[in-house]
């Protein structure tokens, strides 16, 4: 069984986004990179499957300017065979579902029997491109799974939903999405690090594949929040609080 | 662009509609400020009474129900294909920014080949939204272009809307057999007797200051006492005190109530993502330098197990 995992370069999750003032944006330049940790816990799970003998090979995909090979590599480290990069220009702005219609080519050309996504990137928060590359392909999907169990070509997937848990049962083909709790990733060991240097990572430019994109959604402009206005009034005790509470009426 | 028309896709769980889909019909008067016709969609195993009550809400013009075997359990695959049988015509699809949403939205987007925006939190006008990225620490303002789109919205962004003595048509769609990808096997819901924690108008939330599972019962008492519901960190959660459908959260639940009470929770820039357009926010944290305290409009620095007893005596 192959396994194809899809992940993205973001922003570290520990780093304080700042808004261009332009508003064109939020500032990249000299930021810490890294993969989206959604996809680092589909890496890792793929990874899993394969030690436990349910999947032969492993193969990490992205979409992205030449700095996501670096991506492509942590993903390797973690534990996959080699990587696929479909390289576009770095001004190329690419909705989700352009992303799901070049995956599909991919899924389409390597015959993959499963496909892990993270749930959602961090950066543009959107949660819909598993979803997307389901529908296109036309495979069953499991979202949001904390845990995928596989027997004899069946997938088990258990879902978090909003009041708990469900359990989903699925022939393969199919498209899982990672949620936090599925895994913990491993930490990539120095060896595992210098071997994922030597694994093969081909690269596809989106100019030879047969796309053009949606260009349904523009950003007019990137914004910051509004900022809570005053400053956190200090209270000496729990009876204090409750009269100002009741004061401001929210109790 | 042809006329606005809404379909909003309900949430129920095949006897009541959940308060997701009355905040998603707020926003679709908003976007349909300039007129136009609103439709509800309701599918399941059993929609009667969910298509009745669909029916009596306010300027909703007409409900759409699918009543089939296969759409028990609402996966996403059936729901999907009932849903694009009937998109045709709706300029925009509406689904509440959900699991239940966000499971099924894309999956509609995709199959029409059209966009879909997620998580919007304001209406600029029928074609341009709000929506945070990056855990809510920017605000992106985005045009659709398309002849059609499908958004989730996040229901904490918009008031509910309230039952009247509306009575829309009811039209009984029926359809081919619908695709069976997938099968439901079990499902674990949480039971709470108390509010439910995305339309709660108070919550208050334990993080791993709470030290265990047990401790969160100094939590629920006070909760029972000012109507609330209880939410979580994620630390919390993935120290095993709560379920995982307790947490506040970018990964989890976005709440905006009038009051939320942070207890032994740092404020990591994931959780404030899910509470920070919440009215009032108290925190209670030993550690004055827990971030929280930048976010909180009142805090009390000191430990919880002394502060929580006194705080419950006070509401006596």
């Amino acid at each position: 069984m192959k396994i194809l995992v899809a992940v993205k370069r973001v922003i570290d999750h520990n780093v304080k986004v700042r808004v261009k003032a332009d508003g064109s944006g939020v500032e990249l330049a000299n930021v810490k990179m890294a993969i989206n940790p959604f996809d680092e816990i589909a890496v890792e799970e793929a990874v899993r499957l394969k030690e436990s003998g349910k999947a032969t090979e492993v193969i990490a995909v992205s979409v992205g300017d030449i700095s996501y090979q670096e991506t492509l590599r942590s993903a390797m480290a973690i534990g996959a065979d080699r990587a696929i990069l479909i390289q576009r220009p770095a001004e190329l702005a690419l909705e989700p579902l352009d992303i799901a219609r070049l995956l599909q080519q991919i899924v389409d050309k390597e015959q993959v029997d499963l496909i892990l996504l993270g749930k959602q990137a961090i950066d543009d928060d959107c949660n819909q491109t598993g979803q997307m590359l389901s529908a296109l392909l036309d495979y069953p999907q499991a979202t949001f799974a904390s845990q995928i169990k596989i027997d004899c070509g069946t997938l088990q997937v258990t879902r978090e939903i909003d009041g708990g848990l469900e359990t989903l049962e699925m022939p393969l083909p199919a498209v899982v999405t990672t949620d936090l709790r599925l895994n913990e990733p491993r930490y990539a060991t120095l060896p595992n690090i210098m071997k994922a240097k030597k694994k093969p990572l081909d690269i596809i430019d989106i100019a030879d594949m047969n796309f053009s994109p949606l260009g349904q959604v523009k950003t007019l402009k990137v914004s910051e929040p509004k900022k809570r206005v005053g400053q956190c009034t200090l209270l000496s005790s729990a009876t204090a609080l409750v009269s100002e509470l009741q004061a401001k009426e929210v109790i | 662009m042809n006329q606005t028309s809404v379909l909003v896709i309900v949430e129920h769980d095949n006897q009541t509609i959940k308060s997701s889909t009355y905040h998603n019909i707020t926003a679709a008067h908003e976007i349909l400020a300039a007129g136009g016709e609103l439709h509800l969609f309701v599918a399941g195993s059993q929609t009667a009474s969910v298509a009745q009550l669909a029916a009596s809400i306010k300027g909703v013009n007409k409900v759409l129900e699918i009543q089939s075997d296969e759409l028990e359990g609402q996966l996403a695959e059936p729901i999907t294909s009932a849903i694009v049988a009937v998109a045709k015509g709706y300029t925009h699809l509406l689904f509440p920014a959900t699991t239940f949403g966000k499971n099924i939205a894309p999956r509609v987007a995709a199959t029409l080949g059209v966009a879909q925006i997620s998580d919007i939190t304001q209406v600029i006008d029928s074609q341009t939204f709000i929506r945070p990225i990056y855990a809510g620490n920017a605000l992106a303002t985005v045009q659709n272009n398309g002849q059609q789109v499908v958004i989730t919205v996040r229901s904490s962004a918009f008031s509910g809307a309230k039952e009247t003595q509306n009575s829309a048509q009811i039209e009984n769609v029926t359809l081919a057999q619908l695709p069976q990808r997938a099968l439901l096997k079990s499902q674990s819901l949480t039971q709470v007797s108390r509010a439910e924690l995305s339309s709660a108008k108070v919550v208050i939330s334990g993080g791993r200051g709470l030290s265990s599972g047990e401790n969160f019962a100094l939590l629920e008492t006070i909760a029972d006492k000012l109507g609330a519901a209880v939410g979580a960190s994620r630390a919390a959660v993935d120290a095993g005190y709560v379920p995982n459908d307790y947490q506040v959260g970018q990964t989890g639940k976005i709440v905006a109530p009038d009051l939320y009470i942070a207890v032994g929770i740092s404020g990591a820039i994931q959780h404030v993502a899910g509470m920070k357009e919440s009215k009032v926010i108290v925190a209670i944290n030993s550690d004055p330098d827990a971030p929280i305290f930048q976010v909180a409009d009142y805090g009390i620095v000191g430990d919880l197990f002394e502060i929580l007893p006194e705080f419950d005596k006070a509401l006596a």
